[in-house]
């Protein structure tokens, strides 16, 4: 057995250690807002938030977890500034990407209020939408860091 | 807001005398429209192809018969019948409908989502349900308050008698109007009463997808299930020559092994348990139908046909004659690779059968497609079997295959337990319906007046159609190959198309926007080449050609000045122009670009895009649907190729199959054109003009023309070496 806390709860997982921390928040604990979407590490489908820092699910084996405190789409507040952001500048197509995507970005503003264009692209490049929502996650970012421009 | 409901809940629910229901039939042969009550006696013959019901509790319920993959039709869809109806948008819900007959798209007679036409198809029984249901929430209040009701109006989810400024609510006035009888002929708002129609409203699907609540085919659970798993073939056609059983069987929690036809299944209590266990599997496989397929030798296959004479799928004038006389022509070939749809969320499908019931969980395109394999399948009948069309994380034509549907349904036979089949990123690149590559030769004339005097394009392409609806192939032309080429703008007076049907191993598919994603490319390109051959502007020269294609002629006109085509650019950058039709709506953008000198790496920093697809229902809609297919069309402009090798495809993953990331993004600017003309589709047509832009702009920065995809800097530098 595997203890986790996420989203400020415990759990208990009956899983080899070896499972990436995604499946056991996906398949066995059914919070399903975080995303597969390469198992590689590329796309940021993903992104779940450890000790604060945004971390591809994909990539840690369940055993890594342990101890830490991990933080899902599900965890974050509904009035975070990011989600209601997302939603002001309507963001989502088909949406599959986005929790990562507003995962990835909650990260950021969390260590810096006021981002600059330059490190909004480097820090969403891990990121992958294949709808082409790029634009309005760039604004969705600026909107959300107090500084939001009209489109 | 989506709630989930049943035909048969619905109905029931509807004829227990809770709220109104209406359902509305459109087929070539007339419109019809119905209560539940009428509807439900009703032979079998009746297909309504919209359910409206208003609840008591002032709820308005539309049930959507087309899948959501992002292009708006959970909110579109909704939209047109609100504002018929005069409801209140915030009383506005959408439930998926179920695949059955019920839901045929009127024009199809198939339960699909496709070829950019769902508003097209749809508009009109949309705003038919929302003018009767008005109409009997009116009829119902006059009768209340014993008034004429010329003296009453809808507004925003009310009744209101404009004399007395009495209202009543909607839910209020069921009831009544639930005895009223659906009127046969609803008379529509005219276009200028719309509220919602023409305004960007927030899209209902938003909320949910932002919080990580909207229930994609991946996340669906069912009571008892299995995770399964492929093992599948590395070449086309390869058969497994063995395989361990007993080593998977011995992998924590996993219950069967079982081949089926597209590889050998695993199931496993859980996901990781199936994996291991297909890895477990060791399969050996034989080398399959062509085991010295790869990139080159495909390639080499289009050339190589380009000598073969083609079916002539457009004739006008005299092609030949006029090449032969013309002071001057020119001559190019242009190459496009296979493209992967690479939908972010894989392949997946769940599935529950039970000795008399069939339940599939699926984010599908093609709802009738499924619903006739499950039959197949099960030997059970439509009745018997629910299809649930849950959010698409993507579909761009690939989510119209049924294939996983088939395995999960297999599977879930031969494990006699529910399962859910999840296909990994490697088996959703290496097994897809690819967009086709195309090799096309295309030579032209322009006489001393700087006129195109001929064009003469032969194609060589991949058929998707004879697969997929082989009845519209006719005369052995593939109507997705020739598209966007055979029926051209361009008023050109000698005018050749000539298709070669290419066969390989490859499965090819529909792709966004389809054969307008490769044949946009090769006629705006060439366009461009004989515009400068001609010395001409490149706007001027496509304007010069338009004279009589007013639509296409506006979008170019309006994206040159909204461009500031004529104005100067920074040092070093370059414009481009394309423009196309396709899906009924008319596209034209300006891509300015700049080529690295040294590695020719190529930046896009702005496109402006005009697109007139006549009548609109929402614009912000429409906006990001143009950017969306210009990131898109870029990606694959730019990266994406799909590589062959061993007999099979070779790429496998976003680290071999980049796509485009943020940094690569231009700013997008799109102006929607105000047109009365022919409604147009919107997911699909914003891509094909984009990679000819920017190939027609690197030209313009760097004199380099480039005439194969994607252009990535070995391409460009090639092509830089030719001139």
């Amino acid at each position: 057995m595997i203890s986790l806390e996420i989203n400020g709860k415990q759990h208990s997982v009956d899983v080899e250690p070896d499972v990436p921390l995604l499946w056991v928040i996906r398949e066995h604990l059914k919070l399903t807002g975080t995303k597969f979407g390469c198992g590689i590490g590329l796309c940021g489908s993903c992104t779940v938030h450890v000790d604060g820092k945004a971390e591809r699910s994909c990539q840690i084996p369940v055993a890594d977890a342990r101890g830490k405190k991990i933080t899902t789409i599900e965890g974050l507040p509904e009035d975070h500034p990011v989600k209601l952001a997302w939603i002001k500048e309507q963001v989502p197509q088909c949406g599959y990407c986005q929790s990562g995507q507003i995962m990835q970005a909650a990260a950021l503003l969390a260590v810096d209020k006021n981002p600059s264009d330059e490190k909004i692209v480097n820090t969403m490049e891990g990121n992958l939408c294949r709808c082409g929502t790029y634009p309005y996650i760039k604004l969705a970012i600026k909107s959300a860091a107090g500084k939001g421009e009209k489109s | 807001m989506k709630t989930s409901i049943t035909r048969r809940e619905f109905l029931q629910k509807s004829l227990a005398g809770a709220g109104i229901a209406i359902a509305v039939s459109i087929t070539p042969y007339g419109t019809k429209l119905l209560s539940a009550e009428e509807a439900a006696k009703e032979g079998p013959d009746f297909s309504p192809n919209v359910w409206l019901t208003i609840t008591p509790d002032d709820i308005v319920h539309v049930i959507v018969n087309k899948s959501e993959m992002g292009q708006g039709v959970y909110t579109s869809m909704p939209m047109i019948v609100a504002d018929e109806l005069d409801a209140d948008w915030k009383q506005v819900r959408m439930t998926e409908a179920l695949a059955a007959d019920k839901y045929k798209d009127p024009i199809w007679g198939r339960q699909s989502t496709g070829g950019s036409t769902t508003i097209r198809h749809m508009y009109k029984p949309l705003r038919i349900a929302g003018a009767a249901a008005r109409q009997m929430l009116i009829s119902a209040a006059a009768d209340i308050w014993k008034v004429p009701e010329s003296e009453c109006e809808a507004y925003r989810g009310t009744v209101r008698h404009i004399v007395t400024k009495r209202s009543l609510t909607f839910g209020k006035l069921t009831e009544k109007a639930a005895s009223i009888p659906v009127p046969k002929s609803p008379a529509l708002k005219s276009e200028d009463k719309f509220d919602l129609i023409g305004s960007p409203v927030e899209r209902l699907d938003v909320p949910d997808k932002s919080r990580g609540k909207a229930m994609f085919g991946i996340d669906t659970f069912v009571e008892g299930m299995q995770y399964a798993a492929i093992a599948r073939p590395p070449a086309y056609g390869a058969k497994p020559l063995s395989f361990d059983k007993d080593a998977a069987m011995k992998v924590r929690t996993v219950s069967h092994a079982v081949p089926i036809p597209t590889g050998i299944a695993v199931c496993a209590g859980t996901p990781e348990g199936a994996w291991k266990g297909r890895d477990a599997l060791d399969v050996k496989w034989d080398k399959g139908i062509e085991p010295g397929l790869d990139t080159a030798s495909l390639e080499k296959k289009f050339m190589a046909d380009l000598a073969k004479e083609g079916i002539t799928a457009r004739n006008d004038g005299d092609v030949k004659t006029v090449l032969d006389a013309a002071p001057k022509t020119i001559e190019a070939t242009y190459v496009l690779p296979y493209l992967s749809h690479a939908t972010m969320e894989p392949m997946n499908c769940t599935v529950a059968i039970g000795p008399a019931s069939c339940e599939i969980w699926v984010p599908t395109q093609n709802q009738t497609g499924v619903l006739e394999l499950a039959e197949k399948e099960t030997g059970l009948k439509p009745d018997q079997i629910k299809v649930h069309t849950t959010y698409l994380g993507g579909g761009f034509g690939r989510r119209f295959e049924i294939d996983v549907v088939e395995e999960a349904v297999k599977i879930a036979k031969a494990a006699g337990k529910p399962i859910k089949l999840i296909w990994k990123r490697e088996e959703d690149m290496k097994h897809d319906f690819y967009r086709p590559a195309n090799v096309s030769r295309i030579e032209g004339a322009v006489d001393e007046k700087g006129r195109m005097t001929a064009w003469s394009h032969k194609i060589v392409c991949p058929s998707i159609f004879s697969r997929v609806f082989p009845g519209q192939v006719k005369n052995g032309i593939d109507p997705a190959a020739v598209e966007g080429v055979r029926n051209m703008e361009y008023e050109v007076p000698n005018l050749r198309v000539e298709y070669v049907r290419i066969d390989t191993p490859v499965p090819v598919g529909f792709w966004r926007s389809v054969g307008s994603s490769h044949n946009g490319f090769t006629v705006e390109s060439f366009v461009d080449e004989a515009a400068h051959a001609a010395g001409k502007d490149p706007v001027e020269f496509r304007l010069g050609l338009l004279k009589n294609h007013l639509r296409a002629y506006r979008v170019l006109e309006t994206v040159a000045e909204k461009a500031g085509w004529a104005k100067p650019l920074q040092k070093a950058q370059g414009r481009g122009v394309a423009q196309h039709m396709s899906f009924g709506s008319y596209i034209a953008q300006v891509a300015e670009v700049s080529v690295d000198k040294k590695d020719r790496s190529i930046k896009v920093h702005r496109v402006v895009c005009a697109v007139d697809c006549g009548p609109i229902v929402n614009p912000a809609i429409i906006t990001a649907q143009m950017r969306g297919a210009i990131v898109m069309g870029l990606s694959a402009a730019l990266k994406e190729a799909i590589a062959f090798a061993k007999g099979g495809v070779g790429s496998s993953n976003f680290d071999n199959y980049p796509l485009l990331r943020m940094a690569d993004v231009p700013d997008i600017e799109v102006h929607i054109i105000k047109s009365k003309d022919e409604m147009g589709g919107i997911g699909e047509p914003g891509l094909p003009p984009i990679a000819p832009a920017v190939a027609n702009a690197v030209f313009n920065a760097s004199g380099i023309r480039v005439r194969r995809l994607p252009m990535k800097p070995e391409t460009v530098l090639a092509a830089m070496k030719k001139v």
